[in-house]
């Protein structure tokens, strides 16, 4: 009977154990971008800005990304001797790419970092997550990337540096129907991701008010791709545009296997393309397919090759649009400190509030009333299995 | 939707399930065959499956097949050898080490043991020093060519290999479990572990064997997967549904019973790619009829479990006072 | 000589002992409730706060899990699925609810005022309505056993899911809900976006009040002749039914108990987070809560409690060690289920261990000791 207890007691140690040993391994490993929990107590002076990114689990390499360009932006302005006199100290914690995670992470910064004020999420479902914590504790939260209209709906301390989907919708829809002369339009999305099922509702009403016709509108689950009949269908329908407003993930295996299956109509996709891996899925079936962005890297603007060039030296690769959106983030905050009186959670929020006119490697934005970055985007187009910039479309 | 239902479509559709099926068959039978012998559902089967896809990605580049962008043509099988061998060996392993100390313990022991290999597996595969978190792919290995056109459809090389690997591997494993001494001994051991025991059959040995068929044919389900479909990272729930997938199969077919996987594999690829094609068609003005994939696939599991508890082809057995 | 109905009558307690041993609990259960509101939550930050609410929140739903696979020896793979049924309803309830009749978005109402009841009265609709669901599932447990029974469970659970993907658009300006009317909007439950904006009604009082009341009715149970039927049918279906135990019936009350409180964590999640997506309510939450019920002991009401607190607690605390986590998380999942396959607390109750009962009696040693 006793023996039984102690049992359980010793596989509890046993547990422990484990972790401590994996802790141990971490910790050689000298750990990377996830800030610590235990005793990271602000140095004296510094600024602490908060970030919750997916940095493990399914969406990693989004918050990674982010989580670079923030560091990069704190580096470059730290060696210029920080905002306002202080050097500015970046905690990321991580919520695993979850709802709940989300929103520990947010109340862990603001309550056991002091964070001053918080960026973050990449995906709209975490923002919304996270959103309603910094509202109520009035820190001023700027996503560097949720698309979703809803995520600035919140509170009044929600801010964003990205364009909205209903935007990016139009902007796609308007590239199909102006520059691609499309009058038909079919749709694939995947219907298990709010990004892409929220696009492709923007999209069709777009399209349909400059006078296109949807001729057809499938849906698949993300991973899922056992898709044949949904091809077909497409295949069948005669659309001379295809919109695939899926992750680079699933739209890479998609082109090619449509390709595959002869369909011979362009594909168009969102900011979610945006990745080094889709034309290596894809292989030639990504050339002469586009994708709307938040920038290209071969801009020709001193703020674009700037970043691009300092992002190359410090991670060894190119940085895609969640990067340059974190980097944009940061610099907005940066900005925002500066002009703020002070530092507290009201005075901040109205700083980021007046942004007018910010140049960023993103573009020159605004901050509106609905606290949204009213912006242009770009449209990517593939040549040779590399990225060309071929339009810029000006906000509505 | 005008030539929705044309025999050029049709012909497609079929081919295209019944690619489907091969596919889901070759996993279903890796739950089927450890179901049959030790009772419980592998939850880290499809992780094998996964780690499959990406072991043989590794396999391949490392012999420097995939650079070139065009494999030499003896690659495939050599990768795929390779491959099922490796996974055959980890499956033996696993079993080894986390589910023979639990051999005597309750089921549902056996089944957390499982889902705890599944999440090391998946959160192993994603460390950047293994298989790292980005999408990959292996298409360089198979030049997906048509190799004729009937009646206005392509027949490609991908669609005939899968096909025709899953109907080989499926005889293949029919001719073991029904035709050799050690597919008598599993069949015993399957029926009854202590009889079979006292009559000298060596457990363990069956118990390994079983494992290691069941990776290997593991292993050819995720190349022919990660072909067809490339290789998303391992802890994607891609694979996890999947898995799910051809246990359906398994479940629904009889499971413990290898004809009934294959069968129940057909059927799920059935309803999933055929039925889904041709009721999504039919409603052309109802957009979310288009979104019920899934739900064709559970939906029918379901109605078999309730009317037929035992799957398709599986006997029903009278409990035991 | 006095009839058999006398001698009854003369044990049967008096009407006060009975009123007060049915209402004590819960009164302590609103005392406790209480409790962890104003003085351990205030007390321990706003980071514990948020954690502690997570662990009550798993102790319901896990504890409710318990009911079926602990107790019943049923098997469920789904129960997520009722935490999205019930979370659903119960967001519909207080999102809609609320624009409809206090023309507002936001919490509104203190303590138990308005919008505390509408958000009272969701959980206990997304509780009802879950177990109309639990009633749907424990059907097939008529025909089906063991495994079988898992998988059917599995399927419901991944065909709500579906079903949640594939609901309209949410509406979320107050002037475009207020033009529908509350039950055509029983479909705009927000499809993949997931439910958005819910008032975050959920505080420490209402997951601990839920999570007490569970925890007293599943120790009712446990000890009733209801709950060792229960107990029979989980240790042997066959002898269970030669004792005269109806062993469906049993099987469907104990999903239809479950069911109801796995709705109830479900709108208590979903006014916490604020959202609701039905990807994160898939097999895998359904597969943490098996986690938590087996490591905790399966049966085991204390074991339920101290498996929820240990698996929400441990991953918070180890957050920063990133990609090995999860790795950890596995291994000692798989250690545990080799070295105590039967969990932490087996079937038993902390006061039922060896160890706990020789403190006890050391205590009481010491006390008389002492005088």
């Amino acid at each position: 009977m006793n023996l039984n207890t102690w049992r359980g007691l010793r596989s509890v140690l046993i547990i422990a154990a484990l972790i401590a040993a994996a802790a141990c391994d971490k910790g050689k490993g000298g750990g990377s971008g996830s800030g610590g929990s235990g005793g990271a107590k602000p140095a004296s002076g510094s600024i602490v800005i908060g970030h919750f990114a997916s940095m493990t689990g399914p969406q990693a390499t989004f918050g990674i990304s982010t989580d670079q360009a923030i560091r990069l932006a704190i580096k470059e302005k730290n060696a210029k001797g920080g905002v306002k006199g202080r050097q500015v100290e970046l905690v990321t914690i991580d919520d695993a790419g979850k709802q709940s995670e989300a929103a520990t992470a947010v109340t862990r910064l603001i309550n056991d970092h002091k964070a001053v004020a918080v960026l973050g999420e990449v995906a709209s479902s975490l923002s919304l997550a996270g959103g309603p914590i910094a509202q109520k504790s009035k820190i001023p939260m700027i996503s560097p990337s949720s698309t979703n209209p809803d995520v600035t709906d919140v509170g009044d301390y929600i801010f964003r540096v990205c364009f909205l989907d209903d935007f990016q919708g139009w902007v796609d829809a308007k590239f199909a129907k102006e520059n691609l002369k499309a009058t038909k339009a079919a749709i694939l999305y995947d219907q298990a991701q709010a990004y892409s099922s929220g696009l492709a509702d923007y999209f069709d009403k777009a399209f349909k008010e400059l006078g296109g016709t949807i001729v057809t509108k499938q849906a698949y689950t993300g991973g899922n791709l056992e898709i044949s009949s949904q091809l077909q269908s497409i295949k069948g329908s005669g659309a001379e545009v295809v919109f695939l407003p899926g992750y680079y993930s699933d739209a890479g295996t998609i082109i090619r296997k449509a390709k595959e299956a002869g369909i011979t109509a362009k594909f168009l996709g969102g900011d979610g393309w945006d990745s080094e891996e889709l034309p290596k899925i894809a292989g030639d079936a990504i050339n002469g397919n586009f994708f709307s962005n938040h920038y290209a890297p071969q801009e020709d603007r001193p703020e674009v090759k700037n970043f691009v060039e300092n992002y190359k030296k410090e991670y060894g690769k190119t940085p895609d649009g969640l990067a340059a959106l974190g980097y944009d983030a940061a610099l907005v905050l940066f900005d925002a400190m500066e002009r703020a009186p002070s530092l507290d959670g009201p005075a901040l929020r109205d700083a980021i509030a007046a942004t007018k006119n910010f140049t960023g490697v993103t573009g020159t934005f605004s901050i509106d009333e609905n606290r949204n970055a009213m912006k242009s985007a770009v449209i990517v187009e593939y040549k040779d299995g590399k990225q060309t910039m071929s339009a810029r479309i000006e906000k509505k | 939707m005008s030539d929705s239902f044309t025999a050029s479509d049709l012909l497609q559709t079929t081919i295209n399930f019944l690619a489907v099926g091969g596919l889901y068959a070759l996993i279903a039978l890796g739950y089927t065959l450890v179901y049959g012998i030790l009772r419980f559902i592998n939850f880290a089967h499809s992780d094998i499956v996964a780690w499959g896809g990406w072991i043989a990605l590794t396999v391949a580049s490392g012999a420097g097949w995939l650079a070139s962008g065009q494999s030499p043509a003896f690659a495939l099988p050599l990768v795929l050898l390779a491959t099922m061998a490796l996974c055959a060996a980890m499956g033996v392993t696993i079993e080894r080490l986390a589910y023979r100390p639990l051999r005597k313990a309750p089921r549902l022991n056996v089944l957390i043991t499982a889902i705890g290999v599944s999440l090391f597996l998946q959160n192993v595969g994603l460390l950047n020093k293994v298989f790292g978190n980005r999408p990959s792919t292996i298409s360089a290995l198979l030049s997906n060519d048509v190799l004729a056109t009937v009646g206005g459809v392509h027949l490609r090389l991908y669609d005939m290999l899968t096909i025709l690997l899953a109907v080989v591997l499926v005889i293949v494993l029919e001719r073991i479990v029904y035709g050799t001494r050690m597919g008598r001994a599993m069949r015993a051991v399957a029926f009854d572990e202590r009889t079979a025991a006292l009559m000298g059959v060596n457990v363990n040995i069956v118990v390994s064997v079983t494992f290691a068929l069941g990776s290997a044919l593991a292993a050819a389900g995720g190349i022919l997967f990660a072909l067809r479909n490339d290789l998303r990272m391992t802890a994607d729930t891609s694979w996890v549904l999947l898995g799910l997938k051809a246990f359906v199969a398994a479940v629904v077919g009889g499971i413990g019973n290898v004809r009934g996987a294959a069968a129940g594999a057909l059927l799920i690829a059935f309803v999933e790619v055929f039925v889904h094609r041709y009721v999504t068609a039919a409603f052309p003005d109802k957009p979310w009829v288009g979104q019920l994939q899934d739900i064709y696939v559970f939906g029918i599991l379901i109605l078999v479990l309730i009317f037929k508890p035992s799957g398709l082809l599986g006997k029903a057995t009278v409990e035991k006072v | 000589m006095k009839s058999l109905q006398d001698r009854v009558d003369r044990l049967r307690p008096g009407l006060p002992i009975t009123v007060g041993k049915s209402v004590l609990p819960f009164a302590i259960a609103i005392l406790l409730a209480f409790t962890m509101d104003k003085l351990i939550g205030p007390a321990v930050g706003a980071t514990w706060s948020k954690i502690l609410l997570d662990v009550g929140i798993a102790i319901l739903l896990a504890g409710s899990l318990n009911i079926v696979n602990g107790y019943a020896g049923q098997f469920s793979i789904g129960h997520a699925g009722f935490m999205l049924v019930g979370g659903y309803l119960a967001a519909w309830l207080t999102f809609y609810g609320s624009i409809h009749w206090f023309g507002v978005k936001t919490p509104v109402g203190g303590f138990l005022g308005n919008g505390q009841l509408l958000f009272l009265g969701g959980c206990i609709l997304g509780g009802l309505c879950a177990s109309v669901f639990g009633v749907i599932v424990g059907l097939p447990s008529l025909r089906l056993r063991g495994d079988y029974l898992a998988i059917v469970t599995l399927g419901f659970g991944e065909i709500v899911r579906v079903l949640g993907q594939i609901t309209d658009r949410q509406p979320k300006r107050i002037d475009d809900v207020k033009k529908i009317p509350m039950s055509d909007l029983l479909n705009n439950l927000g499809g993949a976006e997931g439910f958005s904006q819910i008032p975050g009604y959920t505080t420490l009082f209402f997951v601990y009040f839920f999570a007490f009341v569970l925890l007293v009715l599943a120790y009712r149970l446990k000890y009733s002749s209801k709950g060792r039927a229960l107990l029979a049918v989980r240790e042997n279906e066959i002898a269970a039914e030669a004792m005269g135990i109806d062993t469906t019936r049993a099987k469907v009350i104990a999903f239809v108990f479950s069911a109801f409180f796995a709705g109830i964590g479900g709108s208590l999640y979903a006014h916490q987070v604020g959202a609701l997506d039905p990807k994160e309510l898939g097999f895998m939450k359904s597969i943490d809560l098996v986690i938590i019920v087996v490591i905790g002991g399966m049966g085991s009401i204390t074991g339920v409690v101290i498996g929820a607190t240990i698996l929400v607690v441990l991953p918070e605390i180890f957050r920063q060690f990133a990609d090995y986590r999860m790795i950890a998380y596995a291994l000692a999942l798989i250690t545990v289920m080799i070295l105590r396959p039967q969990g932490i607390m087996g079937v038993k109750e902390l006061w039922e261990t060896s160890l706990w009962r020789k403190q006890v009696k050391a205590l009481r040693a010491k006390l008389r000791g002492g005088k």
